[in-house]
């Protein structure tokens, strides 16, 4: 009972939760630090494979190809811990703020 | 007169993970409690070996998701003791303020629970939709609500920036105004103090002995807490109370929590006011020299205890982690048995076992034992365990 004009008082007030998925949209706020989804800048890449060797998942695999050598993402394996983009010394790794990127196979959520 | 024993778990809708307790009852009266553990092993010791220190943060992270920080802490500073270098001031200092988010944030995920296990959903509705306030403080720090990803060998990833700070002073008020209510709340509330008062209860002498920890620990009226016998990161200088209370109950607990709660609002206020200038974080080699440390943290729960074995190389030789919820597993077979007075009901199951705020898949992987210069593996239940304890 100790409550109970608290519970009157927000019947009053507005709904504390969002209706994600199906409105609602943009009130999902995104911190400035959010990591979300690899970006991957092919022209800033040296190939020194420092990203792979920080990747905690094995998400990172080092193919060659004509330019060299480079890293493609398989992130259906991220952990989003970012280390792979602190570590890299050109800046070649970012991470947006894009969080809805589910795939229905594998090659969908490749990046390369 | 005849008893039985009822198998609850390892799925059971009083329990949130999966764990079996068989409890042998003598009509609605409780007397004797047995737990099999080990339905979550998740095998993450064998799977650091194979893994390079700084590829082991995010796993850390995940032996864990609500205590996370605390895991990350304990490791990291681990590490940091093999190399014996002490990480800068300000790092220390960002550590703090995230693990006492951590912990404020884990108290009142805790007050809820144990809010809806004693069949008050309002309160736990209330509370976690302010829990919501320093879910999202987190978020701003870290960039994620849950898993942090702050800590790293050598410092924090991320600096706390003056335009961060507003924000957390502003949740921080709230925080603490809202706790208030809640901790009046529970001490006036009849349905609170009918399901909590002399329900599991732990004595001093028996806490002691079956070495609980945390505020499971607290409740009993010992004063025990990591941050204050061993202080590690900025413990030394940010000052607190250690919170105790004497009824030796759940409700004891719900007040320690509580004021646990306030007295980290109290800390985070005092490491935004005093954060030293300088560095976050220093660079490290890959390699930490040949050596072993144990690394002690206060996690929400309790005392987490981490060995580490270095071989010289770039990958630990033997990690260990001991958390919180193993410690207090013995304890709460003990609040589960009537003896003398002290009766145990049926209905009181839920709320003694939440009263510890269990995290079963923390622990979950504390029971395998491996004997590397035998080449033997093999794996206790409880009994077998207790057995060997008492022959040592």
């Amino acid at each position: 009972m100790a409550m109970i004009r608290e519970v009157y008082r927000h019947l009053f007030k507005k709904r504390a939760t969002v209706l994600y998925p199906f409105k609602e949209r943009e009130k999902v706020h995104l911190p400035t630090d959010f990591r979300g989804k690899l970006a991957f800048y092919r022209e800033r890449c040296i190939g020194c494979g420092l990203c792979f060797r920080v990747c905690p998942s094995e998400t990172i695999e080092m193919i060659t190809d004509e330019q060299g050598k480079r890293p493609i993402f398989y992130l259906d394996r991220c952990t989003f811990c970012a280390q792979c983009e602190e570590i890299c010394p050109v800046d070649a790794i970012e991470m947006t703020a894009d969080f809805e990127f589910v795939g229905f196979n594998r090659k969908e959520t490749l990046l390369k | 007169m005849s008893t039985f024993s009822i198998p609850i778990g390892p799925q059971h809708p009083a329990l949130k993970e999966p764990e079996s307790f068989t409890l042998t009852v003598d009509g609605e009266h409780v007397v004797g409690a047995k737990v099999r553990i080990g339905y979550a092993h998740k095998g993450i010791e064998k799977a650091m070996e194979s893994r390079t220190y700084i590829q082991n943060i995010p796993l850390v992270e995940r032996i864990c998701g609500i205590c996370n920080v605390a895991h990350t802490v304990c490791y990291t500073q681990n590490v940091e003791y093999l190399y014996e270098k002490s990480i800068p001031r300000r790092a220390e200092y960002v550590r703090v303020v995230i693990e006492e988010l951590n912990r404020i944030h884990s108290h009142l995920l805790w007050l809820g629970i144990v809010g809806h296990e004693v069949g008050f959903d309002t309160l736990f509705m209330y509370v976690w939709r302010d829990r919501e306030v320093v879910m999202d403080l987190i978020e701003l720090l870290t960039g994620n609500r849950v898993s942090t990803a702050m800590n790293t060998v050598g410092g924090v990833r991320r600096d706390l920036t003056p335009d961060k700070m507003t924000p957390l002073r502003k949740g921080m008020r709230l925080l603490e105004e809202r706790t208030k209510y809640y901790r009046k709340i529970a001490l006036d509330e009849p349905t609170v103090l009918a399901r909590a008062k002399g329900v599991g209860v732990l004595t001093p002498n028996e806490a002691i002995e079956l070495s609980a920890v945390g505020p499971t620990l607290r409740a009993s009226g010992i004063k025990a807490d990591v941050r204050m016998d061993d202080p590690y990161a900025a413990h030394d200088e940010v000052p607190f109370n250690v919170i105790t209370y004497d009824t030796c109950d759940v409700f004891g607990r719900l007040i320690v929590r509580i004021d646990e709660t306030l007295e980290s609002i109290g800390m985070v206020q005092y490491c935004l006011d005093n954060m030293p200038s300088g560095p976050i974080r220093m660079r490290l080699t890959n390699t930490p020299p040949i050596g072993e440390s144990v690394s002690r943290v206060e996690a929400p729960r309790g005392e987490d205890i981490h060995y580490v074995r270095s071989n010289g190389t770039e990958k630990p030789a033997r990690y260990k982690v001991r958390s919180p919820t193993l410690g207090n597993m013995p304890a709460i077979l003990e609040m589960l048995t009537s003896k003398g007075d002290y009766v145990v009901r049926i209905a009181d199951i839920p709320v003694v076992i939440a009263g510890i705020d269990p995290c079963m898949c923390c622990m979950d992987r504390s029971i395998r034992f491996i004997d590397p210069s035998r080449e033997k593996e093999w794996v206790w239940s409880w009994d077998q365990l207790k057995k060997y304890a008492a022959r040592r």
